[in-house]
């Protein structure tokens, strides 16, 4: 089985953003950058499946030269072969995906995986468009897969619960939580990560069709007021949370 | 609870390589995940945490700078250091465990073993099937090891061992010690196994430091082990100093992660603790202990770093390792103390890692070489008098 895991090089979770001097990018500075959480299920999906089916495992992530970072844990988590599509450029989700697209139709992978969503932008939109490009199926929000001569049934979250599903391979996923518990890379798979190939390519150009016009912070939380701190302040408790507040 | 962010006040970071970032990134997660939750616990209970040695070995931290044949990862230095400074910012008995494993069992049996000692034991260390522990000092010798009374004598094919060690850890836990005693008035190490009629290992209780980590006391009663178990390399006292001198270098790094600890929980503490209506980090004299933590954490981490990068250019000296070990410890402590003068009475609560952190500390700056002696050490070096007796 050959399976290509797409991920994203974003800011660390803990990372205070600020908006940069151009008012609709983020001020890089100071700014830690990780492997998209959602993508470390990706890998570990990968990995399983490797390890179930054999096969081949490959990383893809579309970007600057700060991206080999994360390509790296990929491989010392276990992955064999890394692409880096080249590109410094800004681009929107069609963009980046028909550039992963257009790679991925050389690679005639069986299985193609992606974090649910990046914890950047939030778009949720690429591995969707990724599988259109491809004129594949695609799932989201996977929490299981199962894999059995071909056919794949996989569950999805759903609102309120699961969905269970079923398609055939090649095929797209978008890993979600719960799927499976992402594997710490190992010393070994660290030292054995510096050996492995990144190959860098030029990612394929392509237009984009959304523009950031601006970006700015949500209004900073208010401080909280104190009415009372006994039953006489609930009246004017609920007065405020009916008039000023209008939650009531 | 936030992700711990570590301390790099000088871009320190910018001076390591991608592998040496990424296996800090590691284990700093595997930390908060694995050891952070659990370790109060084990401290109140007084036990090491059995659960973590296979998750450990998985991870490559048994042996990490020992030769791939072995199943080790063959890392440099650098990258062991860090593994040691993320490990003790969760607790000194786990980075103690990883210690005694790697640089007093490991590298004894690596550096004076037998190709078979070394085929044998190695992998299960490595893999954690098996635990190990180091013997030499006892209760009588200390600082003094050269005077130790535990002996061997010849007896056929055999080799008879008498006498007891001290503040042993891992010592109960141990599948196999690595035992130091004279034969014919020179010291060799002999590999002791669990189980050898005549050899005990009682634990040592009462401790108020180094909770989560077992120490032991190791006793020899006429023990008799083939004669193929003595470590055939090693001859006289300079054979055990060279493993402290490994595990030395490791606490040089762990005693950074402590103090990272402390320092933490009190910068976040005095940021968010309001007295006189304003955050105590506000005031002049907070802010002053916050300064000389962050000062001492930073010159550690750079006397921590140049250690590493002479000990992988093979240009390491013993009294350099006995320099960081000698200030990073006693700063890491004082750290912890300053830390818990911050939190104020909350600095004495589990809920807290400093007193902890600071209890362990007291006896990381008491082994592996007292600092005391480590001062005698560089006294020696940059006088040429030594001043030991």
């Amino acid at each position: 089985m050959k399976i290509v895991v797409c991920i994203n090089h974003v800011p660390d979770t803990e990372t205070k953003v600020k908006v940069g001097t151009d008012g609709k990018t983020i001020d890089k500075a100071g700014v830690n950058y990780m492997l998209n959480p959602y993508d470390e299920f990706a890998i570990e999906a990968a990995l399983q499946l490797k390890e179930k089916f054999g096969g081949e495992t490959l990383v893809m992530s579309l970007g600057g030269d700060a991206h080999k970072e994360t390509l790296r844990k990929a491989l010392a988590m276990g992955i064999e072969k890394a692409i880096l599509l080249k590109d410094d450029s800004i681009r929107d989700s069609y963009s980046i995906a028909k550039a992963l697209a257009e790679e991925i139709r050389t690679l005639s992978a069986d299985c193609i995986l992606f974090g649910k969503q990046s914890i950047d932008y939030y778009n949720e939109e690429i591995p969707g468009l990724v599988a259109e490009f491809l004129g594949l199926p695609s799932v989201s929000v996977v929490v299981r897969i199962n894999i059995n001569n071909g056919k794949v049934i996989c569950e999805r979250e759903i609102e309120g619960g699961h969905e269970v599903v079923e398609t055939k391979i090649p095929l797209v996923m978008a890993a979600q939580k719960g799927l499976n518990e992402p594997r710490y890379p190992s010393l070994k798979g660290i030292m054995a990560a510096k050996t492995k190939p990144i190959e860098e390519r030029q990612a394929a150009t392509a237009s984009s069709y959304v523009e950031v016009l601006t970006m700015h912070k949500p209004p900073p939380k208010q401080p909280g007021k104190i009415i009372g701190t006994d039953v006489n302040a609930v009246p004017e408790l609920i007065r405020l949370l009916r008039e000023e507040a209008k939650v009531l | 609870m936030m992700k711990f962010q570590g301390v790099d006040y000088y871009n320190i970071e910018s001076l390591l390589s991608e592998e040496e970032i990424l296996a800090r990134s590691t284990i700093r997660e595997f930390v908060d995940d694995n050891v952070i939750p659990i370790i109060e616990k084990h401290n109140r209970a007084g036990t090491y945490p059995m659960d973590l040695v296979p998750k450990m070995a998985e991870l490559g931290l048994f042996g990490s700078t020992l030769p791939a044949k072995y199943g080790c990862a063959e890392m440099n230095n650098v990258a062991y250091g860090l593994v040691m400074q993320e490990l003790e910012r969760g607790d000194s008995g786990v980075r103690s465990f990883a210690s005694v494993q790697s640089a007093l069992v490991m590298y004894p049996i690596y550096t004076f073993g037998s190709e078979q000692q070394k085929d044998y034991w190695l992998p299960k260390l490595a893999s954690g099937d098996k635990i190990g522990c180091f013997g030499l000092t006892e209760p009588d010798y200390g600082s003094n090891p050269a005077g130790m009374i535990t002996h061997a004598n010849e007896k056929g094919n055999c080799y008879v061992l008498n006498g007891a060690k001290m503040w042993i850890t891992n010592g109960t836990l141990a599948d196999v010690a690595v035992v130091w005693a004279k034969l014919n008035g020179v010291i060799h190490g002999f590999l002791v196994e669990k189980g050898r009629k005549g050899f005990s290992a009682p634990e040592m209780t009462g401790k108020h430091s180094l909770r989560a980590s077992v120490t032991s006391e190791l006793i020899f009663q006429d023990c008799e082990i083939p004669k193929e178990n003595i470590l055939p390399k090693t001859e006289g006292l300079k054979s055990p100093l060279m493993c402290l001198n490994q595990a030395r270098y490791g606490i040089a790094w762990g005693a950074v992660g402590s103090a990272m600890a402390c320092y933490d929980t009190a910068l976040n503490y005095a940021k968010s603790r309001i007295q006189f209506g304003k955050p105590i980090a506000s005031f002049q004299m907070i802010q002053e202990k916050l300064v000389y933590m962050v000062t001492e954490i930073t010159k550690a981490q750079l006397l921590c770093l140049q250690i590493g990068r002479l000990k992988d250019r093979g240009k390491l000296k013993y009294q350099q390792v006995s320099m960081a070990k000698r200030n990073n410890v006693h700063h890491a402590l004082e750290i912890a103390r300053m830390a818990r003068e911050i939190l104020g009475a909350n600095g004495i609560l589990d809920e807290y890692p400093v007193m902890r952190h600071m209890a362990n500390l007291e006896s990381v700056k008491t082994y592996e070489g007292t600092h005391e002696m480590h001062t005698l050490i560089v006294g020696e070096d940059i006088t040429g008098i030594p001043a030991y007796v």
